[in-house]
């Protein structure tokens, strides 16, 4: 559904995104990850044909954004990062007029604007002056207006920023029913949003794509996963992280020693297998009277994964 | 153009929902009409034109203009709504369009309510209906053009203050330089020995006030309305340029 190419964005001399290329498909929602400045905005209004990019392409549902922009546009569900809107007018007005300006009018209007009111749940802000709501029901008085046209490809940039947990969930779930019918591009600070939406994330740093995967794939790319965590007693610490560095499978240990315990990670050999080294743990525990208050595998953490990512590297 | 329509239709409505509109034209009519009576001697002439009425209209649209129009795109870039109407499927001509169109309309529904001026000097003789035609329609393009060249400025800042003080700058400079005393000056004056006599005709060419009283006196020009129309359509067409550049 949608298609960038080699998409570059220069301001002045700053290159905010740099040759960067993706694809999505209908059912796909991918989760747009970066730091601060990392060029998530920019990318996002160049697909959304904001921003002329200063080289490269998108497409959007077999049309180019440069060369047939109103019909890319026409398949475009926008947010945009602070959720604008015209303060003067009402929830059914502003909806109205979007609804008119991606061509409904009559019955297919008010059809349109209802659905969009009931999908979002601004039922009972719908002849209120937008000035005079709060910021949870402006935002989805903005998501409510770019749903309104029911696109294909929906681009949401940090849909959920400024809720309360309440109301996040309400969004996330909303992006997960849509997910399965349309193409969708997030963008987010929260990575547990991501492992709770997203069947796809990309990490972006300096406008370039650092990770692309699924997030359970990412999470296997952070350098914990997959190491083992223990917290045992019954030796002094010093005397268990010898023990543990002196097992078989074991790499590296890493952990804080007390007095009466210690508490760490175990990282096992190359091609070996987290399930093994525990395994070897344990029974070194058996044989040495320790007693294992924790030993489990680290599944990976998306937030460590984004740290290792995209930090040490600013400019 | 259903587009253009739209995006009118929300900016008159806009225009008549805050309290600006009102005010402005209330504005308008008190100092046309004050202006008119106690400085322009329209009792003392004991003459039945509007002359004296249409002659402080390039004055009052020095401010007027750009007050109507500050905020055709400072409001917008203010709100970030620009990000939300250009990634609409519309042209950005069709929003200029739209929202000059709407401004333009204000100005209209301002003029219309100055009429009780039309039918006073109807009662009290027998004026020109030409000439107070001309004048409405010469008073009615300066307030377009200053509203026009407003609309380019309020695309350059988010600001309308900003926006509010550049172009009462360049409305004042385009009617000054058309002004009887500036004129005069230029055509008795000569510089390293060469008379500046043409400069005089060419800055009354280019001037708001200059146009403007030619039309209050009833000569309506090809050259004036070509004056108007092209300026208008200059300013329209910078618009277009400074949204699209200010995007790149």
């Amino acid at each position: 559904m949608i298609e960038v190419k080699n998409l570059t964005k220069q301001f002045g001399p700053k290159v905010a995104v740099d040759n960067l290329s993706l694809s999505v498909r209908k059912g796909e929602v991918l989760g747009f990850l970066g730091p601060n400045g990392a060029g998530k905005s920019t990318t996002m209004r160049m697909i959304t044909g904001f921003l002329p990019p200063t080289s490269g392409g998108v497409t959007v549902g077999g049309d180019d954004m440069l060369e047939a922009p109103n019909l890319a546009k026409a398949r475009i569900g926008y947010l945009p990062e602070s959720a604008p809107l015209y303060l003067d007018m009402t929830v059914e007005g502003f909806l109205g007029f979007t609804a008119e300006l991606r061509g409904k009018s009559g019955s297919e209007k008010k059809a349109a604007v209802d659905r969009a009111i009931e999908t979002c749940f601004l039922q009972k802000v719908r002849r209120q002056a937008i000035d005079t709501l709060s910021k949870g029901y402006r935002h989805r008085t903005c998501l409510a207006q770019a749903i309104i046209h029911d696109p294909e490809v929906l681009i949401l940039d940090e849909p959920t920023d400024g809720l309360d947990p309440n109301q996040k969930d309400v969004v996330r779930n909303l992006i997960r029913e849509m997910g399965k019918t349309k193409a969708i591009i997030f963008s987010t600070h929260i990575l547990e949003e991501v492992e709770a939406c997203c069947s796809r994330a990309i990490i972006i740093d300096q406008g370039r794509i650092v990770a692309d995967g699924t997030p359970q794939d990412l999470r296997r790319r952070a350098s914990r996963a997959g190491a083992v965590h223990v917290v045992a007693t019954g030796l002094s610490g010093g005397a268990i992280e010898k023990e543990l560095g002196g097992l078989r499978h074991a790499a590296r240990v890493e952990g804080s020693a007390l007095a009466e315990s210690f508490s760490g990670i175990v990282w096992p050999k190359p091609n070996t297998g987290a399930g093994v080294l525990a395994a070897e743990i344990y029974q070194l525990a058996g044989a040495k009277n320790l007693v294992l208050s924790e030993l489990h595998e680290d599944q990976g953490r998306l937030d460590d994964m984004f740290r290792e990512l995209t930090s040490g590297n600013k400019s | 153009m259903r587009n253009v329509w739209i995006v009118f239709k929300r900016e008159l409505i806009s225009y008549f929902t805050t309290p600006l509109a009102y005010v402005l034209i209330i504005i308008f009519c008190f100092l046309s009409l004050s202006l008119c009576l106690f400085f322009g001697g329209f009792i003392e002439r004991g003459d039945a034109s509007l002359s004296s009425f249409f002659y402080f209209h390039p004055w009052i649209y020095m401010i007027f203009g750009p007050a109507i129009g500050m905020r055709l795109w400072s409001e917008e870039h203010r709100m970030g709504t620009t990000e939300l109407l250009l990634t609409m499927p519309i042209s950005p001509w069709e929003a200029i369009l739209g929202k000059f169109l709407a401004a333009f309309t204000v100005l209209a529904v301002t003029l219309l309510s100055t009429i009780g001026m039309v039918f006073t000097v109807l009662s009290l003789g027998e004026p020109d209906v030409g000439v107070i035609f001309s004048g409405y329609l010469g008073s009615f393009l300066v307030g377009a053009s200053s509203i026009a060249i407003t609309c380019a400025v309020s695309a350059l800042t988010r600001n309308q203050i900003t926006c509010l003080l550049v172009s009462v700058t360049i409305c004042l400079v385009l009617t000054l330089i058309g002004f009887p005393p500036i004129s005069d000056l230029l055509r008795s004056s000569s510089f390293l020995g060469i008379k500046l006599g043409f400069l005089a005709d060419i800055c009354n060419g280019v001037s708001l006030f200059w146009h403007s009283t030619e039309m209050a006196r009833g000569l309506m020009r090809i050259q004036s309305l070509i004056y108007f129309i092209s300026l208008i359509g200059f300013c329209l067409f910078l618009t277009s340029v400074i949204i699209r550049s200010k995007r790149a």
